[in-house]
């Protein structure tokens, strides 16, 4: 199995805070990674060191065999590479659908002459591009909401238009940011069959984020956990529940012993 | 389902595009029922909209047969402010970028026009163009590329120091215009402006029609011609990522809008518009001194988007009207008010007052209806749909 992503020995330091510490990884096709540690970890940053956001300081990351640490978000977003956000980040102004467009921007394609002209070339592409958009209106459900404002949504909603927004960009990796939380256990039910879906029927990579264990340790292929920006251990889930670093790391060290993999899991 | 673009096995109706010529339906009484998407995305996407903009032309149209010729001067005024204030309002309403300098763009247009179109033998810069659509398009052109250049600042620069820089550019342009006297004719001097003549018809000096009647015209075909081509945009691709740009600049990177293109493409657009208007401005006043193009031209640009309606091309065009309208309506009040005085001498009188309304109505329309004079036509035409409750 190739590698969808390698990441090789990436740190990334604020000024005297190191967030992200020589963290390695692999992502191979149709797999889910996830991604988790304690508040503060570094996980967010290791997210947003793969999409542009920050410059790691050294270390290298390639998409599909190609680098692209130092391309703006943009470029790497054309790479391939689509992500939701721990704190929703949607065009609150916009409608589900044209939220939903803008995740299908990069496909979209005329200029501005074409769209000041508009009949011909950019309706059709609007036309194509809409009919895609409302296919994954209808795999996620959102039907019901997509000419509403997002602003207006419920936040449960609002995830999932912007799972259904990373989507459309037809991404070949997909990086969620903590797609559960907040959510009530049905929210989180309803998120964790999206999740299955698009690994059973869209096979794309995920690289998640989540703080819930049981979603964790039910769906992820593999889990790395990280403490201090560091990578603790990485392995199936099995495994790293019963890893005392793992227990250390949520738990303070001097509960190792009477720690079980059940309390970490709960 | 797939997210593949080829997957046409769904429902006949979601295929959308190039499925032949069926017109599809529109059943009476649903305008909001779409049974395709093309009917969605239509330009006027209802019966009732598409009416009304008609009967809005035609009205529009048959206006110089009703008013004198000093009001629709003043309207033909108003309706090329509106080209100024829509390409102000795809830059700042749309694409949120603050902008100060629309004044310095305006200025730009108005002076390429008057030189493209001078007598080449006159006192001032001319060139003789005499064929109307190049000088005008010569004039959003020259000041597009002023808003190329300026454009990089943007994408370093948001909100309030992007303001304090392209007020820089006001503050250039001024200095620029006064001193270029071959130009601009100097300082409370100006020069006159480019007659117009298209299609062999002067639409300068009275004929069967008088100058402001075939003026009124032409500007009203311009803005029309513009506000299609404005919708046009903000509908498009570009105008999504002007939206995304506006709402979260991070998210939109990531979603692969390249900031600094689309920063670029719409300081570009803008400028265009405000060239345009510029040309059509001198044309409109007939004569200009570079004392016009100062910071009060560009406050009434952000007047008129904010009182009109941010990101909508109709509320910029009713308020680049009622902004037009505002010295008529303050030159009204010595009738109503008799401490208002009509001479620059006394106060108060209708030139303070008219200054003041700016500030009043901007305040006004912040604290009780932000969507502009666009909200209340949408608070009337939600009371209508939902006739006789109020709910």
């Amino acid at each position: 199995m190739t590698a969808v992503l390698e990441v090789r020995d990436v740190s990334l330091r604020f000024g005297s805070v190191t967030a992200v510490d020589s963290v390695s990884f692999d992502v191979a096709e149709h797999e889910l990674f996830a991604v988790i540690g304690p508040n503060g970890a570094g996980k967010t940053s290791i997210f947003n060191v793969l999409s542009g956001v920050y410059r790691p300081q050294q270390g290298s990351v390639s998409l599909a065999g190609e680098s692209v640490l130092g391309l703006r978000p943009a470029q790497i977003a054309k790479r391939g590479l689509a992500r939701t956000f721990q704190n929703i980040e949607l065009f609150a102004n916009l409608t589900v659908v044209d939220n939903l467009m803008l995740g299908r921007h990069q496909h979209v394609r005329y200029g501005p002459l074409a769209a000041i002209a508009w009949l011909g070339r950019a309706r059709a592409e609007e036309l194509r591009h809409r009919a895609v958009v409302e296919e994954i209106i209808d795999f996620l459900g959102l039907a019901a909401w997509r000419m509403l404002p997002v602003g207006m949504l419920p936040y449960g909603v609002q995830k999932r238009v912007e799972l259904g927004r990373a989507l459309a960009m037809e991404p070949r990796l997909l990086l969620l940011d903590e797609p559960v939380a907040g959510m009530n256990l049905e929210e989180t039910e309803d998120m964790a069959r999206f999740i299955n879906d698009i690994r059973a029927e869209l096979k794309i990579p995920m690289i998640m984020v989540e703080h819930d264990m049981g979603l964790v340790m039910d769906l992820a292929d593999r889990v790395m956990v990280l403490d201090f920006g560091k990578p603790i251990t990485t392995g199936v889930p099995a495994d790293v529940q019963r890893n005392p670093d793992v227990v250390a790391a949520y738990l303070g060290g001097a509960v190792i012993e009477e720690a079980t993999s059940e309390e970490v899991s709960s | 389902m797939s997210v593949s673009t080829h997957s046409g096995h769904r429902a006949p109706m979601s295929t959308g595009p190039a499925r032949g010529p069926r017109r599809p339906r529109r059943l009476w009484g649903r305008p909001e029922l779409f049974t395709d998407y093309r009917q969605d995305m239509a330009f006027l996407n209802t019966r009732p909209k598409q009416l009304g903009v008609l009967a809005l032309v035609a009205a529009a149209t048959l206006v110089p047969f009703m008013l004198e010729d000093d009001l629709l001067k003043l309207l033909g005024a108003g309706l090329v402010l509106a080209i100024g204030a829509i390409g102000l309002n795809l830059l700042t309403g749309y694409a949120g970028q603050v902008s100060l300098g629309h004044a310095f763009f305006v200025g730009v247009g108005a002076y390429t026009a008057a030189a493209l179109a001078g007598d080449p033998d006159g006192r001032y810069l001319g060139f003789g163009v005499e064929f109307v659509p190049l000088w005008i398009f010569a004039a959003g052109a020259v000041a597009a590329l002023c808003g190329v250049i300026v454009a990089p600042l943007a994408t370093r620069l948001r909100g309030l120091y992007l303001a304090v820089v392209t007020l820089g550019l006001v503050v250039i342009g001024g200095y620029v215009f006064a001193e270029w006297r071959e130009l601009s004719g100097g300082p409370q001097v100006g020069r006159p402006a480019p007659e117009p003549v298209v299609f062999g018809v002067e639409l300068t000096g009275d004929g069967t029609y008088t100058e402001e009647q075939k003026l009124f015209w032409f500007f009203l075909v311009v803005l029309i011609v513009m506000a299609v081509a404005a919708r046009n945009i903000a509908r498009s691709k570009i105008g999504r990522a002007f939206a995304a740009i506006r709402d979260r600049d991070v998210a939109a990177g990531v979603m692969g809008v390249e900031l600094s293109r689309y920063k670029l493409i719409a300081f570009t657009i803008s400028s265009f518009y405000a060239g345009v208007c510029g040309s059509l401005l001198f044309v409109a006043n007939g004569t200009f001194g570079p004392e016009r193009f100062s910071l009060l031209l560009s406050v009434q640009f952000i007047a008129m988007v904010l009182i009109g309606g941010v990101a909508t091309v109709s509320g910029a065009i009713m308020g680049a009207m009622l902004i037009a309208m505002l010295p008529r309506i303050a030159g009204e009040l010595p009738h109503y008010l008799s401490f208002v005085s009509s001479s620059p001498t006394d106060h108060p009188n209708i030139f303070e007052v008219e200054v003041a309304f700016y500030g009043l109505l901007i305040i006004a329309f912040l604290l009780f209806e932000p969507r502009g004079l666009f909200g209340i036509w949408l608070r009337i035409r939600t009371y209508w749909k939902s006739f006789p409750f109020s709910y």
